[in-house]
């Protein structure tokens, strides 16, 4: 186990190293470069100049990568281009609200997901199970966006039950204390985790029930309830665990469509806000916090399947 | 007395007519590609000139079934054009990122070690950045159009195809006919066209319909993100995202036609990919 857990953690850190490139080259692609962006069309060429100068633009890209590196490792993500903030504290104050809306999102889908795959697996081919089916495909193919719109026209509008706008408190306190404007924002980014975690349920389920250790406790009277309980979902448990790990770079996707929509002062919004004015220390250090809560949430999903079921410890990385 | 014969090929077919869903997809497919390409040579309209004075009419009005959208344009007419934008984008997108996560896994998985190592490891990463935070910034970059979001979106949705096909890949290459077909001198590259590709189809062409099915999505949420092409070219995404512009003025006929044709597409694919799963799939099969 130490040593899986070791080849992992060399593994994400390589991974992270890749994903820094990527998009550090990447953004230094930017037409005009961030001088351009911060300066306005107005600048003239030498004030661009200085500007590149100031910040170590004319070096040569490799060594800027290398002093970019440095900095990262010392956790210093630098200074926004237009606020005027370190990239840290920004994504400091903005991680922890899209934390709250992806990780309540994900715990609703988990709350609704679970008993419909089962109850689809378990009824599975009869009418019950087709249209669950059916609502589950068009949950999936519904755009965020327009499932939100109809959302606010429905509950906020015509049922005046939720409010249309997120909270917009500056505080995590206050965020939570406005559940009426919290609830669309995370009903809207669960709708589509629903669709796929009860989908993905209901076939490991339908797998399981197929089991030789199934048929077997089945043959020697166990009842269908406890068949489910100790034999199939605990089973199932490790696909839970693994699709979580698996669905953190969707989640913070789908953030990004959400947080837009209602106006959401998360990570998403952060980002689009900064990709419209070429911020490119903040765009930077978004993808980075990202990925390492990507690259980390896999890595512990792993070891949790691991911990659950004894069979996947033969499975070497 | 033993059961004719049936070829896999005729069994695939029949697993997949059996399911229903499949062929409500495939009928409904066939349906929005006869609106979107021979629509327009029934109802012809002007899709490039806008006409200011006729904005925004109410269904029905002057002869427009569906109205008008704010610049004037038919909003019948537009979402043919529009639609032949969405699913060229997400047929092509789709094929795209098959073709380069199929080449990409094949070749990790045959070669392994320290190949297949980094291979993967560049997979991790590009999963661990969501493909719209780099559409986003890719935006920046260039101006979108049809080919360069095509080109965008089949870049950030390779990734899934390379690690089913990679697994696929690691299990077929010690076959013995791999095998043998190695030790006869055959090169790597060949034995993966013609064995490990092939043998995999099933799990390539089932995934391909559901990268379809998500490259139309991904289109949508560019041009939500206000990224999509600029006028006068449309795709479904630009004319819902316009059409919430609106949304608190009531215009509900630039909202619900194009949000509803989205999710049509996106479901047809879907049901077709799932049939198609069961069809490849015996482990389904037998459990329908």
């Amino acid at each position: 186990m130490t040593r899986y857990v070791g080849v992992r953690l060399l593994q994400a850190i390589v991974v992270i190293f890749i994903v820094v490139l990527i998009v550090f080259f990447l953004l230094h692609r930017i037409p005009g470069g961030p001088a351009r962006g911060i300066l306005g069309q107005q600048a003239t060429q030498q004030q661009i100049d200085d500007f590149n100068h100031a910040q170590g633009f004319d070096l040569p890209l490799p060594v800027q990568f290398g002093r970019y590196l440095g900095q990262m490792v010392t956790g210093d993500f630098g200074d926004s281009y237009v606020e005027n903030q370190r990239v840290g504290d920004l994504v400091a104050d903005r991680l922890p609200k899209t934390l709250v809306l992806t990780g309540l999102a994900t715990l609703l889908a988990l709350l609704v997901a679970v008993p419909l795959g089962v109850f689809q697996a378990v009824r599975r081919g009869r009418a019950s199970d087709h249209v669950l089916s059916m609502v589950n495909f068009v949950l999936y193919s519904t755009p965020v966006f327009f499932l939100g719109f109809v959302l606010i026209i429905v509950f906020a509008q015509r049922i005046p039950l939720f409010s249309a706008q997120a909270p917009q408190g500056g505080t995590l306190v206050e965020i939570l204390s406005d559940p009426r404007g919290l609830a669309l924002p995370v009903i809207t980014a669960a709708a589509g985790m629903i669709a796929v975690f009860s989908r993905y349920l209901r076939s490991s389920v339908i797998d399981n029930l197929h089991e030789d250790f199934v048929r077997t406790a089945r043959a020697k009277g166990a009842s269908e309830p406890y068949l489910l309980r100790k034999h199939v979902l605990r089973n199932s448990l490790t696909a839970i665990v693994s699709m979580i790990g698996y669905y953190i770079p969707v989640a913070f996707g789908g953030a990004l469509v959400v947080e837009q929509m209602f106006n959401y002062p998360g990570m998403g919004l952060l980002f689009w806000n900064a990709a419209q004015r070429s911020d490119f220390p903040v765009l930077l250090g978004v993808v980075f916090v990202i990925a390492v809560a990507t690259v980390l949430g896999s890595l512990l999903a792993d070891i949790a399947q691991r911990l659950i079921d004894p069979r996947t410890r033969k499975v070497t990385p | 007395m033993t059961a004719p014969a049936r070829s896999s090929a005729d069994e695939r077919l029949l697993a997949f007519r059996r399911n229903k869903l499949a062929l409500v997809g495939a009928a409904l497919l066939v349906l929005l590609v006869a609106f979107c390409f021979l629509g327009p040579l029934v109802y012809v309209t002007d899709q490039v000139h806008t006409v200011l004075e006729a904005a925004r009419l109410l269904p029905g009005e002057q002869g427009h079934p569906l109205g008008t959208d704010d610049l004037g344009y038919d909003v019948l007419g537009r979402l043919m054009a529009a639609g032949q934008t969405s699913l060229v984008i997400g047929l092509a997108a789709g094929a795209l990122a098959t073709v380069i996560g199929t080449a990409w896994g094949a070749v990790a998985g045959f070669y392994g070690g320290w190949l297949d190592a980094v291979m993967m490891r560049v997979v991790d990463a590009g999963i661990a950045i969501p493909g719209l935070f780099l559409l986003v910034v890719a935006a920046t970059l260039v101006t979108p159009s049809v080919p360069v979001l095509i080109l965008v979106i089949g870049l950030v949705s390779w990734l899934v195809p390379a690690r089913l096909m990679r697994a696929e890949s690691l299990a077929l290459r010690s076959r013995a006919y791999v095998e043998a077909m190695r030790l006869a001198g055959g090169t790597g590259l060949g034995a993966i066209r013609r064995h490990i590709v092939p043998n995999a189809i099933g799990t390539v062409i089932v995934n391909a319909t559901f990268q379809v099915a998500d490259a139309i999505l991904l289109v949508t949420y560019v041009s939500f993100l206000g990224l999509g092409i600029p006028p006068p070219a449309a795709n479904w995404g630009g004319m819902l995202s316009g059409g919430l512009a609106y949304s608190y003025d009531g215009y509900w006929w630039l909202i619900f036609p194009p949000g509803l044709l989205i999710v049509l597409t996106v479901c047809a694919f879907t049901f077709i990919g799932d049939g198609l799963r069961d069809a490849f799939d015996v482990r389904f099969r037998e459990r329908a």
